[in-house]
């Protein structure tokens, strides 16, 4: 078996499935160059990124499968699962032989597997959108702190710039210690070293002198919109799964 | 902004608000213009869920809970000895902005309890909106409650600011309305219903010639009835709300399990359990008048008054049905296989596309996640083995119900039936 090793980008992705079809390769497996670990037995084959091969792959898929099969399958990608990049590897190789769509094919194991984590995507992309609580900084900034399960973030870019596009914003993710920063012009991916990743919220006295007020009517608000008699914990879990707790200000202890 | 007092206003107001069950926040088409503050053109989003697992979208309160009128089921009836309150129009304003600011909510769900009168009430609620529209610039969710009674001409200034419109009908029945709330009619909560109706439909009328008409009530309106506050069948809930969304054009019409707050004789006594499964049911049968073609006689009639809890209403629907039955997956169309018990649209959509491609069979539609323990006895596929064909309804209801892990096994009567 051969291993093709790719970057972390989805280009790298592309350009590692071009040089598959490229050099005709068999029975390959293909590997995020950070979630490898060396192998004996097999042999190992290193593909940088090349925009241009990229391309060419996005070309075809589009050609053949629609823009909306290139979506599906960034979605896919973005998932940061280690079988992903098979998967997608197998539904290309499909795709160039049918020469038309198989993303509805739900009698296919492949994309039955690819349509549960595009699932899975949406999924975490609409809690996003759900559960980022921004807290106004002293500065007048917007910034909230998420650490989603997959890497939705980018996903999340147009929900957020159309909605919030008189205030300035920035949703940093600590996981991945990168975040989205709107400017009331444009949105750009930012890397802050000064953002603190260990914490789960602002220190307060980088805090606007509100905040913390309107954090505690939202708490407030929270607990009386419950009703006693109708108590549901399993129910409430399911739908806001503790991991998530941390960063809702209406889950979480104020200690000020 | 005394922080405190507003707390303990929000606190009381919002205790007062939370027994009207609407929550939505989809199905308006405001879009954010001139880099203003929100956008509603997307789907709902529940910013979070309350401890009963209820979904929080909006922030929903009252103006105030100062009412004239005494209704029994209300807890700001007159009569009843708590803490009222009433906010400033400025107040609710602030709130609304700062809340979503910071991605908290949706959109705002004013109601009102009911001072001096219903249009001097609603004056108010409109004022809140127009405040919001057009001083902030706010493109997020508003849902007005109409006030029973209140004029036409307010009727329609409101649905211009809100994007929907909703009057809460309570009582299911004429007698019931007549027993725990004498002093209001009918009429009063169906007259601004119908005014509503008109100018929605005389707005896409409009619409279509001159592009400029004004928006409005993007999201339509919505009703709501109490269950089991007085002794009405789910035949005479279902038929009140198959009229209403026919006559009324509701978009939607929910139902609110009766939560005892009161000592009051003509009512359940406090303690008495929240009827949580029959609303479920009730819920899973207007699931099933809006979106599987099913019409309310099949499901509720004179025979049947009221539904089946040990099993759902489509399931049931079946078994009373059986000579409709097998249908063969790789031939029905879309209608006859979104009957079949235990597939749902979504995955009467994967058969239809998945059967473009190779004939199913079982393994299929496992794989799809379908609930074949429900649905093997109603369908054939490709495969030699369906056995389950001549099974009588009486057997294929308790194997169902012997498989089966239904939550809310522990309420249903374990106690035979006789007449079935």
């Amino acid at each position: 078996m051969k291993i093709v090793l790719f970057d972390h980008s989805f280009e790298g992705l592309l350009s590692a499935i071009f040089e598959v079809f490229h050099l005709r390769l068999k029975d390959v497996k293909l590997m995020r160059q950070n979630n490898h670990a060396a192998s004996f037995f097999d042999e190992e084959i290193w593909v940088s990124t090349d925009q241009e091969k990229a391309a060419r792959v996005a070309k075809g898929i589009i050609k053949y499968g629609g823009k909306s099969d290139l979506t599906w399958l960034y979605r896919c990608f973005l998932s940061e699962l280690a079988e992903v990049p098979q998967l997608i590897l197998a539904y290309i190789c499909q795709l160039m032989v049918d020469k038309h769509s198989g993303k509805n094919d739900f009698s296919r194991d492949a994309v039955i597997q690819l349509q549960k984590i595009n699932k899975m995507i949406g999924r975490e992309k609409h809690r996003m959108d759900a559960f980022v609580r921004f807290e106004k900084t002293a500065n007048g900034l917007y910034f909230a702190r998420i650490a989603p399960d997959f890497n939705v973030l980018p996903l999340n870019a147009k929900h957020f710039k159309t909605r919030f596009a008189d205030q300035e914003w920035c949703i940093y993710d600590i996981k991945r210690d990168y975040g989205l920063l709107y400017d009331l012009e444009s949105l750009r991916h930012v890397h802050l070293p000064s953002v603190n990743t260990f914490l789960h919220s602002t220190p307060p006295d980088l805090l606007a002198e509100d905040e913390v007020a309107y954090k505690k009517l939202w708490k407030n608000y929270f607990e009386h919109t419950n009703i006693q008699e109708r108590a549901n914990k399993k129910l409430h879990t399911q739908h806001v799964p503790k991991r998530y707790w941390k960063y809702l200000s209406e889950k979480y202890i104020l200690d000020y | 902004m005394n922080f405190d007092r507003i707390k303990e206003k929000l606190s009381i107001l919002a205790d007062a608000a939370k027994y009207d069950v609407s929550c939505s926040s989809s199905g308006s088409k405001r879009t954010n213009k001139k880099k203003g503050l929100g956008d509603s053109s997307g789907m709902g989003i529940c910013h979070t869920y309350t401890a009963d697992g209820r979904c929080v979208s909006l922030l929903k309160i009252l103006l105030t809970n100062h009412c004239i009128f005494d209704c029994a089921y209300c807890v700001t009836r007159k009569s009843n000895d708590i803490k009222r309150a009433a906010f400033k129009v400025q107040e609710v304003v602030d709130l609304t902005i700062n809340f979503y600011r910071r991605n908290y909510i949706e959109g705002l769900f004013l109601s009102s309890g009911i001072f001096k009168n219903a249009d001097y009430t609603m004056e108010r609620l409109i004022l809140v909106a127009k405040k919001l529209r057009l001083e902030e610039n706010f493109n997020g969710y508003i849902h007005l409650k109409s006030i029973p009674g209140a004029s036409d001409d307010l009727m329609y200034e409101a649905g211009l600011y809100a994007d929907r419109l909703s009057v809460n009908i309570e009582i299911p029945t004429q007698n019931g309305l007549k027993l725990l709330a004498p002093e209001k009619n009918r009429e009063d909560f169906l007259k601004p219903m119908k005014k509503v109706r008109n100018e929605i439909v005389k707005y896409k009328s409009e619409k279509k010639l001159i592009k400029s008409t004004p928006v409005y009530a993007p999201a339509g309106q919505s009703t709501q009835m109490i269950v089991g506050a007085t002794n009405e069948t789910d035949a005479q809930i279902m038929y009140t709300a198959a009229h209403l969304y026919k006559k009324y054009k509701m978009k939607r019409v929910y139902y609110s399990g009766y939560v005892p707050i009161s000592y009051d004789s003509r009512l359940p006594a406090i303690g008495t359990e929240v009827p949580m499964l029959r609303e479920n049911r009730l819920y899973q049968t207007d699931w099933l008048l809006r979106f599987y073609g099913f019409s309310i006689d099949e499901l509720l009639n004179q025979k049947h008054p009221n539904l089946d809890s040990d099993i759902d209403p489509k399931l049931s629907w079946a078994l009373r049905n059986l000579h409709l039955f097998p249908v063969d997956i790789n031939k029905a169309d879309k209608q006859q296989l979104a009957r079949i018990p235990g597939v749902g649209l979504k995955s009467v959509y994967k058969i239809l596309q998945a059967r473009k491609y190779r004939k199913l069979g079982w393994h299929h539609l496992k794989k799809m996640g379908i609930a074949l323990n429900r649905a093997q006895y109603f369908m054939v596929c490709d495969s030699r083995d369906f056995l389950k064909a001549d099974m009588s309804a009486q057997q294929i209801k308790s194997n169902i119900l012997t498989q089966g892990k239904s939550k809310y096994k522990p309420l249903f009567n374990s106690q035979l039936n006789l007449f079935e």
